[in-house]
């Protein structure tokens, strides 16, 4: 006797806690203001990342074109993968000094793993993290950048 | 001439042509005598046959591309996503663009793949669907064809897609195929049990097996509710057989794709693949679409005893539309079954079957026969 | 010699083998399993480890301690803030830097809210792999909340690398403690759908209750640690028997169960999530001001000498063995990674069980196979 109550009891159990997990899902199909989907290229105008998401390695310019770094080549030591390369040149100021500065910033994407290490060792805080994220290219030699634009000078100041 | 023919007899009709959605026999009717009065017998039943069979091959495409694109919205909406969205609206041409894709896609050969067998197995399921979609009552004069047997012919028809599950899963020379479909094999003949039994306690109430007859019995009320508790019962175990019948989750055994990754047509590709994928979810609609006729009242509206007014606005919406309503009534409780509960194994799947469906069942029988005996019933 | 091979050909007949993996959807990656089975019973099991080894241990001696962070955020990528603070806790250990308070808790919440991440995406694949494919869109929607505040910290989601050798990468955001607490209130309030929908469910129960049963003794020979091991009632939480950072301070229970099967150690996990919640509770508000770094020397060397640090990711008990010969590079770096150790139980307790339940175990292990091969 006490095997067929416990037979019933199983199975009005069983049905009851089947029950409970529709009803969490039934209300959700009934909700659709709980959807969390993003439209995401559809929504690329407005969608605003965190300010310290990593996206690409960059150095900021400012208007007339100047930027931070010194050539110091930190950022190339600390960096784990080789992913940045400073190549630098020596110049001569108009005072007759000789002075080394960056010729060329190299940033190689496919090889970055955000550590974030040459940003937070600059002694001049001439690197920062882009918010951009889509690196996707057909070609892979686009993935290797120079940070530094065509014609930027080291800013005045700055040593 | 055949286009003649049919403007003819649609012109014939009496009523204005909204009227046809409350009654299809008109128009059959009148398509047959157009026929008839203009060709032999039998060039007239010929072509009568092929104008059911190109329309039944349209309703198969459409209905399994609608429920496809049903299932995605159902189980995003559920799960807070949006499911497909981005081709046309809503993404409502999503199946369109999958079969199109599938259509193109390359047939990948089996090495030692038995290759009559391999290409036999979607063919086997593909035409037990139309078989059994035949004999189903759509509305008011809208059946292919009423046999006297109707229901037996269904539940014995639509249990041989088991042996195309089988094929498939034997002849793909694939391990993990074999075990999908020997799963599936264990699981159909052990659920034909319970579907039976489950129709065979509406049988009683109904006294007949004519799906058409079942169907006007349920005038004065639902087998749901003039049966009482048995009836609520056999209900239940239907949708839970007829969910395992179909090879949907919770009891996806035979296709498992965590366990199995595709169960029986892992080895499957491009149109073959969507073969089995579209029987799927015709198989879905033949067992919502029965659970419907038999328990819900088929195409008959909704009627609650005599509250005329109440009847008389159920009556307005035409039945065509009260048998798909509660066929996709159906169809979403077996997709909230599918995206809320995690699989079964196979030996509690069994268990299920012998130790709690199959004796409940038939106590359930016993009780509506006795029901009926005693004329307890609505 | 020619009965050898008639026994062959008979053990062949009776029992096949089938691979899972590495591309099996239910291995979490490039796990491969060769399962020998009879008819659907498993009788052996041979895990092939290595389609995702990196030598991770070997490029760590090449590079700097700080440069180590980033690698180990890589290996089991779900306890990614965890397995940093293991490498930071050495070498400080070693260099015997004090580190202030305000440090060792926002360590503390940040590595408690990866466990609780880390057990929401087991949640969320270990309802996939049991085929409630709903679960896995739950858990992944309450994971985005953690993530999310990952990012606005750290400005990673799973790769954070945000412990260093004597500190943080940077100080946490203004609305760090804010957003805590608001997904602390909404994590409270959808816990229970967990339970609704996994755990209370009577398939659920039936399909894990008494099934891959670990026992105690069995774990501890193995060395089976965390969740997994505690569900067998194996006393392992390293936060408990030797604890870093801010654990000393917090009050805690230790999820502890006896039965050792499939279904404790996912409740383990479940309570878990409740557990680490409280430790927030009790953290988040008591963040005393200050620096979140140590001023270190801009080159790193450890003195002479062999340093060990244990700590408990979501999975397990990881070690970090250091031994250094005075340079800025480690000499040799060992990891005793828990998914590795975890592994080598699952022949033993899914002997003589379903292919079905052969999945529940593996998944109620918790592999990460980045770990595994690292």
């Amino acid at each position: 006797m006490n095997s067929i109550i416990q037979y019933f009891k199983e199975i009005i159990q069983g049905v009851g806690s089947l029950l409970k997990g529709m009803r969490v899902t039934n209300r959700y199909f009934f909700s659709p203001g709980k959807i969390v989907t993003q439209k995401y290229p559809n929504n690329r105008k407005d969608l605003v990342m965190f300010e310290r998401f990593k996206g690409e390695v960059v150095m900021p310019h400012n208007e007339s074109n100047e930027h931070k770094c010194t050539g110091c080549g930190i950022c190339e030591i600390n960096c784990p993968n080789g992913t940045i390369e400073v190549i630098s040149k020596t110049i001569i100021t108009e005072d007759g000094k000789k002075k080394r500065v960056i010729d060329k910033h190299i940033y190689r994407l496919g090889m970055c793993t955000f550590c974030a290490l040459c940003v937070k060792t600059c002694p001049s805080n001439a690197l920062a993290f882009s918010q951009e994220f889509e690196h996707a290219v057909f070609n892979r030699a686009l993935l290797i950048k120079t940070l530094n634009k065509p014609g930027s000078q080291l800013m005045k100041g700055v040593e | 001439m055949l286009l003649n023919t049919i403007s003819n007899a649609l012109s014939t009709l009496s009523e204005p042509w909204w009227k046809i959605f409350y009654d299809f026999s008109s128009l059959t009717q009148a398509i047959d005598e157009g026929l008839r009065s203009s060709l032999s017998p039998f060039w007239a039943v010929t072509i009568e046959m092929l104008i059911i069979g190109v329309v039944f091959l349209l309703f198969y495409a459409l209905i399994g591309l609608f429920l496809v694109i049903a299932e995605r919205k159902v189980c995003a909406f559920i799960q807070n996503r949006l499911g497909p969205n981005r081709i046309g609206p809503y993404g409502l041409f999503q199946t369109i663009a999958d079969l199109v894709k599938l259509l193109f896609k390359e047939l990948i050969p089996i090495k030692n793949a038995d290759g009559f067998l391999f290409n036999l197995a979607p063919y086997i399921v593909i035409i037990v669907n139309f078989m059994v979609l035949a004999a189903l009552p759509y509305g008011k004069g809208l059946h292919a064809i009423d046999f006297n047997i109707g229901i037996f012919y269904v539940i014995a028809v639509s249990s041989m897609s088991v042996i195309g599950v089988l094929l498939a899963g034997w002849s793909s020379n694939s391990k993990y195929s074999l075990i999908g479909a020997m799963r599936s094999g264990a699981q159909i003949v052990s659920y034909e049990l319970s579907i039976g039994l489950a129709i065979i306690t509406v049988v009683v109430l109904a006294g007949s097996m004519q799906l058409s007859e079942i169907v006007e019995a349920q005038r004065t009320g639902w087998f749901i509710f003039k049966g009482h508790v048995p009836a609520f019962l056999a209900f239940i175990i239907y949708i839970i057989a007829g969910t395992a019948e179909t090879n949907r989750g919770p009891f996806d055994m035979a296709e498992a794709e965590s366990e199995l990754t595709a169960g029986y047509h892992t080895e499957y590709s491009g149109i073959k693949f969507a073969f089995f994928y579209l029987a799927e979810y015709i198989n879905m609609f033949i067992v919502a679409a029965v659970a419907a006729t038999l328990f819900l009242g088929g195409w008959m509206p909704f009627h609650v005893g005599n509250w005329e007014g109440f009847n008389r606005i159920m009556d307005f919406i035409p039945p065509f539309f009260w048998f798909f309503g509660k066929t996709f009534f159906v169809i979403y409780l077996i997709m909230l079954f599918k995206w809320t509960f995690p699989r079964l194994r196979i030996d509690q799947l069994l268990t299920l079957e012998w130790k709690y469906l199959l004796p409940i069942n038939l106590v359930n029988v016993l009780i509506m026969a006795f029901l009926v005996l005693m004329g307890w019933h609505f | 010699m020619e009965e050898i091979i008639k026994e062959v050909v008979i053990d062949e007949q009776e029992e096949y083998t089938i691979n899972m993996g590495p591309q099996h959807p239910s291995t979490h990656g490039v796990l491969r399993l060769v399962v020998s089975l009879k008819g659907e019973i498993v009788k052996n099991i041979e895990p092939h480890i290595g389609y995702i080894h990196r030598g991770i241990e070997k490029m760590c001696e090449s590079i700097t301690y700080p440069q180590i962070i980033h690698l180990t955020d890589r290996m089991d990528y779900l306890s990614a803030a965890i397995n940093n603070e293991a490498v930071c806790l050495a070498v400080e250990k070693a260099l015997e830097v004090e580190i202030p308070d305000r440090i060792k808790i926002i360590r503390t919440i940040i590595s408690e809210l990866t466990r609780i991440q880390s057990h929401q995406l087991f949640w969320a694949s270990y309802g996939m792999d049991m085929g409630g494919q709903t679960c896995f869109f739950y858990g992944l929607r309450d994971r985005e909340k953690v993530l999310d505040i990952f990012e606005e910290t750290t400005g990673g989601r799973m790769i954070v690398s945000y412990n260093c050798p004597g500190g943080l990468m940077y100080d946490i955001h203004p609305n760090f403690q804010k957003r805590v607490k608001e997904f602390i209130k909404y994590f409270r309030g959808v816990l229970w759908e967990y339970d609704a929908i996994l755990s209370g469910n009577v398939i659920f129960r039936e399909r894990t209750i008494g099934i891959g049963r670990l026992k105690l003794e069995d774990a501890i020979s193995y060395g089976i640690t965390g969740p997994s091991g505690r569900a067998s009632g194996f006393s392992c939480d390293i936060r408990k028997q030797e604890p870093y950072s801010a654990y000393d301070r917090v009050k805690f229970n230790e999820v502890l169960y006896t039965e050792g099967d499939t279904y404790h150690r996912y409740l383990a996990r479940i309570e878990e999530m409740r557990e680490s919640m409280n430790i927030i509770d009790q953290l988040i508000d008591n963040i005393p001001e200050g620096p979140y770094f140590v001023k270190m020397k801009p080159v790193i060397k450890l003195p002479e000498g062999e340093y060990f640090q244990r700590v408990e990711t979501a999975r397990g008990e990881l070690d970090v063995f250091i031994k250094s010969d005075g340079n800025k590079n480690p000499y040799r770096v060992k990891f005793r990674s828990p998914n590795f150790v975890n592994l080598g139980v699952l022949n033993h307790i899914s002997k003589d069980f379903k292919i079905a339940d052969l999945i529940a175990i593996a998944g109620s292990l918790d592999f990460v196979i980045p770990d595994i091969d690292r």
